[in-house]
């Protein structure tokens, strides 16, 4: 298929005796948001990494457009759990940070667009340890967004949050996205998240994994988890994790 | 209001410690009736005579002087190699076992040497400083450039900025906070080091003032109030360093 934007073929990977990563094979299309739920300690976010162009597969190749990806491009920017904000720079130069080109005053003013897409406007001198860790998370957001990335990886990026912001993170990312079309391929261990979010949710084996089952996620957004086709899916998501 | 009780409960007991001890120092002496040791009253006397004839400040100026000169050289050497070891781990298998193998060398040892080679000069105390202060300064660099959180540097290279990029809004800022550090025990050892420095060798310094009241007389009051204001002066200058760590860019490092 012509129109994958990130074709994992035949993935291998372990770490000394322990092999992580067995032989996973999938597509991402361009413009989907891809969920990848497994158990933990599955290596799912070693795959992530994998694909990111962070680590090294042992064998098997990722594919961006069809070039081998031999390392880290800013063409798909990371969002992990424990994010990597700069703390030493306020949110405006957090978000600054990427941008290359253009003016001063454009790289600016689309800085600050971004910071107000996440809403923190009125918080862009505030220090990283100033603000809370939603807030965080969302400038975070901005940074990668700024940069307008092709794809955006996310490593369980709402997880060590707490249950409500999580949910709050979820709904605005949905709303970012619905604005800006973006490639997304997101780890979690959350699969009502996975729900709400993907357009198809990939569910891993044990280590070592590969890909066990493919759902096909056909609701439309705004997604209530509350509809008896969402409650399905998690029954039959939850059911392959063996629950 | 909890805040003026713990600016309070910072200030009031240390210094009802020090009156405390000052009290017991004066008891102790005016009934023992040493004739050498001095009473706080004599030190204080003491003092205020050799601030006003102008001596002390002549004094406190030079061993200011080397300890800004030695300590300013060794900063200047310690953080450049300090993050090439960090950052080149080449470099760091290289160097980094001289250096350690030089680090224990108590400055006293360095005496003989320094005195060989810069005869008694201010150049001596200034490569005592130097020596003393380079290598804290220079290990806690090369750690703090060794620790820097791993996904800071991937964030760094997500964007793909170039090395320069990397090393000046990345590297050097990650590292700031453990400069600081490292400037904080440097300055402590060189402010150590240069009375022990002066001892030896010149005719100004608080050093100096310590062994030439000592040997002039017994002048036992001017002995305890050089201590005492070597004291307070390493307390000023350890302050000063602290005041680094209020930077807007650094924060992050002591809070929480």
């Amino acid at each position: 298929m012509s129109d994958n934007k990130i074709a994992v073929e035949g993935l291998s990977k372990g770490f000394g005796a322990l092999a992580v990563i067995d032989n996973a094979d999938f597509q991402v299309g361009d413009g989907e948001f891809v969920a990848i739920v497994g158990p933990s300690g599955c290596g799912k976010s070693t795959l992530l990494n994998v694909i990111a162009g962070f680590e090294r597969a042992d064998s098997g190749a990722v594919r961006i457009d069809g070039a081998k990806v031999t390392g880290p491009s800013r063409n798909g920017i990371m969002i992990s759990q424990h994010g990597s904000v700069f703390p030493w720079l306020n949110v405006q130069d957090n978000v600054l940070f990427g941008l290359t080109g253009g003016n001063p005053a454009e790289r600016m003013a689309r800085a600050h667009r971004y910071i107000e897409m996440v809403g923190l406007s009125g918080f862009e001198k505030a220090f990283p340890h100033e603000l809370s860790g939603g807030m965080l998370k969302r400038v975070e957001l901005a940074r990668a967004f700024a940069v307008k990335p092709e794809i955006l990886y996310m490593d369980e990026p709402f997880s060590a949050l707490d249950a409500l912001m999580s949910l709050k993170m979820q709904i605005e990312l949905r709303r970012i996205l619905d604005e800006e079309r973006h490639t997304v391929l997101l780890i979690t261990h959350d699969v009502e998240e996975a729900i709400y979010l993907a357009d198809r949710i990939l569910v891993l084996t044990p280590r070592p994994t590969k890909i066990q089952t493919v759902f096909q996620v056909d609701l439309p957004h705004p997604r209530k988890l509350s509809d008896p086709r969402a409650q399905e899916l998690r029954e039959a998501i939850l059911k392959e994790l063996g629950l | 209001m909890r805040k003026i009780d713990s600016k309070l409960a910072q200030v009031v007991p240390p210094a009802l410690l020090i009156a405390v001890l000052v009290a017991v120092w004066w008891i102790v002496v005016a009934r023992s009736d040493s004739p050498i040791f001095p009473t706080p009253g004599q030190v204080a006397t003491g003092a205020w005579a050799l601030a006003k004839d102008g001596t002390l400040w002549q004094h406190i100026e030079a061993s200011l002087f080397r300890v800004e000169i030695g300590f300013g050289m060794a900063f200047l050497v310690a953080v450049p190699l300090g993050l090439w070891m960090g950052w080149v781990s080449s470099a760091f298998y290289t160097l980094n076992p001289l250096f350690q193998m030089l680090r224990p060398i108590s400055p006293i040892a360095w005496i003989p040497v320094a005195i060989l080679w810069f005869g008694v000069s201010d150049f001596s105390p200034i490569f005592l400083i130097f020596i003393s202060s380079v290598f804290p300064m220079m290990v806690q660099t090369t750690v703090g450039v060794r620790t820097i959180d791993r996904r800071y540097l991937r964030a760094a290279s997500n964007f793909g900025v170039s090395r320069w990029v990397l090393f000046r809004r990345v590297v050097i800022p990650a590292v700031l906070p453990e400069i600081i550090v490292g400037m904080r025990i440097g300055l402590g050892v060189a402010w150590l080091v240069v009375v022990a420095a002066e001892m030896i060798a010149l005719n100004s310094g608080l050093g100096y003032l310590i062994m030439d009241s000592r040997n002039a007389g017994n002048r036992y009051d001017l002995v305890i109030a050089s201590m005492i204001i070597i004291g307070v002066i390493g307390l000023l200058l350890d302050g000063a360093t602290r005041l680094l760590e209020q930077l807007d860019t650094v924060k992050w490092r002591y809070v929480r």
